[in-house]
């Protein structure tokens, strides 16, 4: 199991714990965390799943990647060096402990 | 049923290679499942060798339209080549169309710096401060509707509240908003539609519409403080403010389709969806929270815009089959969104779906449509205030359907409300 916070601009914070391998996304998801949508369902083909990585944790799970990852960043709202796409982050033994911030609002 | 039966029987009296999913009489007529459901299960990447539109790929499965629309390095959209439209005559000066280089008929990078400059109209923020000025409208278009009487559900509620929509957002003069219903008809309208008789009418009135709009441009472009509208948008931002006149009105084309065609047939298309399915709209009156996943599966069931066209800029495999670069890809969303290996009793209308938004008709990939939280927007407070007013919006006869495999819509719905 992975902890993974997710924290919302008001400060709320949704504690999840997931199994290892699955994606930020579908952590998310599964646990209705409420602003990630997620309707893709993990193809990094919608950006309804933007978030912001702690920058704690920002080497450990990379940048955004190269393709439809950052094509698609393109146009979410308010993205930042530290923007991904929660469905294109793999939750490892790595990761446990991750901080995602939330944005305001999912475009 | 029986429609339903001999279409079977119709989708399955062909050889397979001369099934052709493009014939516009299937959608009008509503028989174009039968055909897809065929495809699915026999020829899920099917390759038509003749059809009004030469040579077409046709992909139907919900798993390979995603690959398609999230490859856009192999799948183009350039208008060039043909665009997002099976008919090439829709996008290029072939065949008596003229050209209309949009930015979904666009590949990056161009595509990327269009699209942002009109984006921000749709942005979230935008969408709140929008929220009171929907509901007004929608509220008072419903209270001054025949309660008891037939009307026409499609022109004196769905075309009405989008038409306003769109009028609001181009700051277009709002007396005069019907002619961009009328431009949005026309521009998807091939011969023999019923909405245009030659190409040669489409041409004129839309020349009559850049002319039209050349002018909001000039008024627009020099004022002192920018306004928020669409068309300021395009004049001010650096990604636009240089187009040419062509790119220009295609641009302007595809905000007012994308904004009218879309949302109308989806508003129309609940309607009849509850009509059929009435322990549906009793499900959501016991519970109105269900409305969250209710919107998205009435865009699913609707399916406004049943597909979007790629040309293959390399030779790809896919589903087995080798497509040759030049092909003409399409992508039919519509059986897609009828897939059943991806989602569970495709063809009922089921308002408490687990993952609603799993659908196609938005498209997914950079092309994904930019207006899609408006739409669900409208559509959410059309049917909260519906909720509110009416027992039951009750469908008098069958709807007549748009010839046409783009725009799967109405021209009516014949209607009466109960109170």
């Amino acid at each position: 199991m992975t902890k993974v916070s997710f924290v919302e601009v008001t400060g709320t914070t949704y504690a999840v714990e997931a199994d290892s391998g699955i994606s930020a996304m579908e952590a998310a998801v599964r646990n209705n965390v409420p602003g990630i949508d997620g309707d893709c369902g993990g193809a990094a083909a919608c950006a309804t799943c933007h978030v912001y990585v702690d920058p704690a944790w920002l080497a450990k799970t990379g940048a955004a990647g190269e393709g439809m990852e950052k094509d698609m960043l393109e146009f979410a709202e308010d993205v930042r060096e530290n923007s991904r796409l929660a469905c294109q982050i793999k939750l490892t033994s790595e990761l446990d402990g991750l901080v995602l911030r939330l944005p305001e609002k999912q475009h | 049923m029986a429609v339903a039966a001999l279409a079977a029987e119709g989708a399955y009296a062909l050889p397979l290679d001369k099934i052709d999913v493009s014939n516009p009489d299937l959608y009008q007529n509503d028989t174009i499942e039968a055909y897809f459901k065929r495809l699915r299960a026999e020829d899920p990447v099917h390759y038509c060798a003749e059809s009004a539109y030469g040579p077409y790929w046709s992909i139907t499965k919900y798993d390979d339209i995603m690959h398609v629309d999230t490859n856009h390095q192999i799948f183009s959209s350039e208008a060039s080549l043909g665009g997002i439209t099976i008919d090439n005559a829709l996008s290029i000066a072939e065949e008596g169309g003229i050209d209309l280089p949009n930015f979904i008929a666009m590949d990056p990078p161009r595509h990327d710096e269009q699209r942002k400059a009109v984006s921000p109209i749709v942005a979230p923020a935008n969408l709140a401060k929008l929220e009171g000025t929907i509901r007004e409208r929608v509220c008072r278009v419903l209270d001054g509707l025949p309660v008891g009487e037939a009307f026409n559900w499609v022109d004196r509620v769905s075309i009405e509240l989008t038409t306003q929509m769109l009028a609001t957002l181009m700051d277009f003069p709002f007396d005069e908003r019907r002619k961009l219903t009328r431009w949005s008809d026309v521009a998807t309208a091939a011969p023999g539609s019923g909405i245009v008789d030659s190409w040669e009418q489409r041409t004129q009135e839309l020349m009559e519409c850049a002319g039209y709009f050349q002018n909001l441009w000039n008024e627009r472009v020099n004022a002192k403080e920018p306004g928020s509208d669409l068309i300021s948008m395009l004049a001010h931002s650096p990604a636009t403010r240089n187009m040419t006149q062509t790119e220009y009105l295609a641009n302007v084309l595809l905000l007012i389709v994308g904004g009218n065609d879309t949302t109308r047939n989806s508003m129309t298309g609940g309607v009849l969806a509850f009509h059929e399915n009435p322990d549906q709209l009793a499900k959501l009156r016991a519970n109105p929270a269900l409305l969250d996943s209710t919107i998205p599966e009435i865009i699913r069931w609707q399916t406004p815009l049943p597909h979007m066209r790629r040309t293959a800029l390399s030779d790809t495999e896919l589903g087995g089959k080798n497509i040759r670069k030049g092909d003409k890809v399409v992508m039919w969303y519509l059986s897609g969104n009828r897939d059943e290996t991806t989602i569970e009793r495709p063809d009922d209308f089921i308002i408490d779906r687990p993952r609603p938004r799993q659908h196609l008709s938005f498209g997914f990939g950079i092309h994904r449509c930019v207006g899609n939280r408006l739409a669900e927007l409208q559509l959410r407070i059309l049917w909260e205030e519906i909720l509110k007013r009416f027992k039951r919006i009750e469908v008098l006869a069958e709807p007549e359907r748009v010839r046409s495999n783009f725009v799967r819509g109405y021209t009516t719905l014949p209607v009466r409300i109960h109170a």
